[in-house]
């Protein structure tokens, strides 16, 4: 399986990203540069975490015209998989590649830590190897993960399974203080309709190695990879 | 001509800057302010305009990037550049 791992300027957690592909995947991966108009026939498209062009305006709304967003946006139509990681939802949403928006968190505070997930929809090519209903550790590290959606698009995005993963407590409730942003419905994770573009606030690719002291974001990868095995 | 360009997020939507200004302008001693709500002055200047182009520049701008009609609402006000 080939990834894409997109650079914005002001993108931070591209080499995070390409580091899990190459080295703990062990799968092919290329840098793309957001100027390029080239997807280099890449059948994963990672929009990484970080500050493109400095958050300025909303974050993700000046780097969704980066040139070559025209192209993933073209592959995300074509039913391409784009996994977008934190600023890389961001971008999603701006683009209207998912819907809502992420706004600041209610706490006004950068939040960095260590969330708790519930595996809500098991169903889709990111999720394949985890269980309905897993409980997974991961890393935050945002201002502006607040998702928000009106209620027409909250209740098409709950009753379609579309909400991936969502923000628990360790016994597994949504509570709303494990709720590390005011998320909508604890949201944390969503996909389009295809299931093949999905946006989350919470780090997989920083959650790959014990060495890093936190293994759940692999299964997501490995969902990836087995999915396309399938398919082929 | 420039535009005066206003971002703010839709009623209905909390506004955690916001309220953290109310809660400040409170303890200031600043009474009676049921609300406050923190948005975003753009100024775009056209200099070589007419009005009217400038207008739909404008609006360009805001439905384009300057807004993202799912949270924000926008508001402009043209004027003339005054030397």
């Amino acid at each position: 399986m080939k990834y894409g791992v997109v650079v914005f300027p002001g993108a931070n957690c591209d080499h995070d990203a390409y580091h899990v592909a190459k080295h703990v995947l062990g799968e092919s991966v290329v840098y793309l540069w957001h100027k390029d108009h080239d997807l280099q026939e890449v059948d994963v498209v990672i929009l990484p975490g970080g500050f493109s062009y400095g958050d300025y305006l909303r974050s993700g709304a000046i780097a969704r015209f980066s040139p070559i967003m025209n192209e993933v946006i073209d592959f995300a139509n074509n039913g391409g998989y784009v996994l977008g990681i934190c600023n890389g939802f961001q971008v999603l949403t701006e683009a209207d590649l998912l819907p809502g928006a992420l706004i600041p968190n209610t706490s006004t505070k950068f939040e960095c830590k260590t969330v708790t997930l519930r595996v809500e929809n098991r169903e889709t090519p990111y999720s394949g190897e985890y269980e309905q209903g897993d409980l997974l550790r991961m890393p935050i590290a945002h201002g502006e993960g607040r998702y928000y959606a009106n209620q027409e698009t909250l209740d098409l995005l709950e009753n379609d399974g579309r909400v991936i993963f969502r923000y628990v407590d360790a016994e597994g409730k949504p509570t709303m203080e494990a709720n590390p942003n005011g998320s909508l419905n604890n949201v944390a994770g969503i996909c389009n309709e295809d299931r093949k573009v999905l946006g989350m606030m919470p780090h997989p690719e920083r959650a790959c190695e014990s060495v890093v002291g936190m293994t759940d974001g692999l299964a997501l990868f490995k969902s990836l990879v087995n999915q396309q095995v399938a398919t082929v | 001509m420039k535009a005066l360009v206003t971002v703010h997020y839709k009623q209905g939507i909390l506004d955690p800057q916001g309220k953290a200004v109310q809660n400040a302008l409170k303890s200031l001693g600043v009474d009676g302010v049921s609300e406050a709500r923190v948005g975003r002055h753009i100024v775009l200047q056209f200099p070589e305009m007419s009005k009217s182009d400038a207008e739909a520049q404008t609006k360009k701008a805001c439905e384009k990037i300057l807004a993202n009609p799912v949270i924000e609402d926008y508001e402009y006000e043209m004027v003339e550049n005054t030397a």
